[in-house]
């Protein structure tokens, strides 16, 4: 356990070496947050209400997912791929710990650091400059850090599965882009899921994505009470579960083919 | 003149150079263009979805957004072919092979720019036109030889200034390499905001748009002028007319910052 905690702690301190770099993504995130709020805002003067949502819940929504998009890693998490390509995935493999357990172990202390300097800035801001719904209720707030934490896992459940495929493929970079761009709009980071016509928001809903942002804003709006609150964790985490077992097999069909050479 | 030719002509060779060595990955180049086309085509879905509750936004009609969004999204994906590169000048002035560059007989911005050309950009380019059609077909313009020239000249004037802004910004690492990300903020932020109308920020953010970092004149002032409706930041849409100028105006200052920073750059010393 002990291995996994300083893995963890490494991974946060290696993301809070680049400060300048840290600075510029909140920057980034923040204007991004005041064009998304400013767009969804032209149409809440004509529709306050949408689905189960209303102004203040849509704007909330903007903001949260800006915050939520470092510290579930949306875009771009090669480490592990870069790794397989180098061929120092093979000192992975030979550390005396799990090797799927220690790269999560090290993507949980990275997200911290991410929650709490990429995250928690944008969203400040927005608290300044929209009507955000933020709860005061502590419970609400302890629901929404553990379904933060599954989102992170499950977000990592699916980029480790992609990464995986450098050990098959000469460049990965292709399958991580399709991979990218797919997610960004499954997982509602353009609109809201609540937003689409019933069809294909059902369909959204019942995949792995919805448990990256939508599920952690949902929780943290309060619309998921009681029994239902457990439901929407228990999504999150049998979606985590099935998909770091699915990445567990492909680890192993990998290994079977994997060669080190030299030594 | 010549010389102007002989650089053009260089440009040419080496981005083709650097587009067929990309070509060599063969299923990475097919899903590059599979990954632009999924980020296109959800962005516009996105546009589609707020219209699916709504008639108009900021009095825009569904064609009328979609004709902006086409408008500016072939300008950035133009810019975004050409110099799009430039994202990675920090990682070469960390790295020092920019200095490479620098001892070459020709332009270090051109060198930057076709270090690894990605045809995959130009998909956006493609897709936006499908919109574009899409909205010519059903907005009904009364298309004279003055709407004709303000549609070509609006293209090009918009892709200059996306250049001229991605350039300036680029340029910032030859200061500091650390905060680089914030020039995003401009470019692909630039180009979310030119796809939808203006009116639907607040008074300053518009002001700003249309006087700081000219973002206004990419889509939003010529197609006033092409679609015949009224300015929301000063109420002046004959400003569609100065857009070739300030399009000019804009690459010039981004060229100026680029050599200033070259001035001032001193490597890294390893």
């Amino acid at each position: 356990m002990r291995a996994y905690w300083e893995t963890a702690v490494r991974g946060y301190r290696r993301y809070a070496t680049y400060r300048g770099a840290t600075f510029a993504g909140a920057f980034t995130n923040t204007i991004f947050g005041i064009m998304r709020g400013s767009v969804l805002l032209a149409l809440l003067a004509a529709r306050p209400h949408i689905g189960s949502y209303n102004s203040s819940d849509t704007l909330t929504y903007v903001w949260l997912t800006q915050g939520l998009i470092m510290v579930t890693y949306l875009w771009g998490w090669n480490e592990l791929a870069l790794r397989v390509v180098s061929g120092d995935v093979a000192v992975d493999l030979s550390r005396p710990i799990d090797f799927q357990g220690y790269w999560l172990a090290g993507d949980l202390g990275r997200a911290l650091f991410h929650a709490i300097f990429r995250g928690i800035p944008p969203v400040l801001v927005g608290t300044l400059l929209f009507p955000l719904h933020i709860p005061l209720d502590p419970r609400r707030w302890l629901a929404f850090v553990a379904s933060v934490v599954l989102a992170t896992v499950l977000s990592f459940s699916l980029r480790f599965i992609v990464n995986l495929t450098a050990f098959w493929l000469l460049d990965y970079r292709g399958i991580l882009n399709v991979a990218t761009a797919t997610w960004t709009f499954l997982a509602g980071l353009l609109i809201p899921l609540n937003f689409l016509p019933d069809g294909p928001r059902g369909v959204l809903e019942a995949l792995p994505f919805a448990g990256i942002l939508q599920i952690p804003v949902d929780v943290f709006l309060g619309k998921h009470q009681g029994l239902d609150l457990l439901g929407a964790l228990a999504f999150q985490a049998l979606w985590a579960a099935a998909l770091l077992l699915t990445g567990r097999l492909i680890l192993a069909a990998a290994v079977r083919k994997l060669v080190v050479q030299g030594g | 003149m010549v010389d102007r030719l002989a650089t053009l002509t260089t440009y040419r060779r080496l981005a083709t150079a650097s587009m067929r060595a990309r070509a060599q990955y063969r299923l990475t180049f097919g899903l590059d263009f599979a990954a632009q086309l999924v980020a296109g085509v959800s962005e516009f879905l996105a546009i589609l979805v707020i219209f699916h509750h709504l008639p108009r936004l900021g009095g825009w009609s569904l064609p009328e957004v979609a004709f902006l969004y086409g408008l500016a999204g072939i300008s950035f994906a133009l810019t975004d072919a050409l110099i799009g590169q430039l994202d990675t000048l920090g990682q070469m002035i960390r790295m020092g092979t920019f200095d490479v560059f620098l001892v070459r007989p020709l332009s270090g911005l051109l060198q930057v720019a076709t270090s690894d050309m990605q045809l995959k950009r130009l998909t956006k380019a493609v897709q936006a036109g499908a919109v574009l059609t899409f909205a010519i077909a059903n907005l009904h313009i009364a298309w004279s030889a003055g709407k004709l020239v303000m549609f070509a000249a609006a293209i090009g004037s918009g892709a200059a200034i996306f250049s001229g802004v991605w350039i300036a910004g680029s340029a910032i690492g030859f200061w500091t390499t650390d905060i680089q990300e914030v020039v995003n903020s401009f470019t692909y932020g630039g180009n979310y905001l030119t796809s939808y109308p203006i009116n639907i920020f607040g008074v300053w953010t518009r002001r700003f748009l249309a006087f700081v970092v000219p973002m206004a004149f990419v889509a939003y002032y010529p197609s006033l002028f092409i679609l015949g409706k009224p300015d929301a930041v000063i109420g002046l849409p004959a400003l569609a007319f100065v857009t070739p100028l300030i399009a000019v105006l804009t690459l010039s200052v981004g060229l100026g910052v680029w050599r200033a920073g070259v001035r001032h750059y001193r490597s890294t010393g390893s």
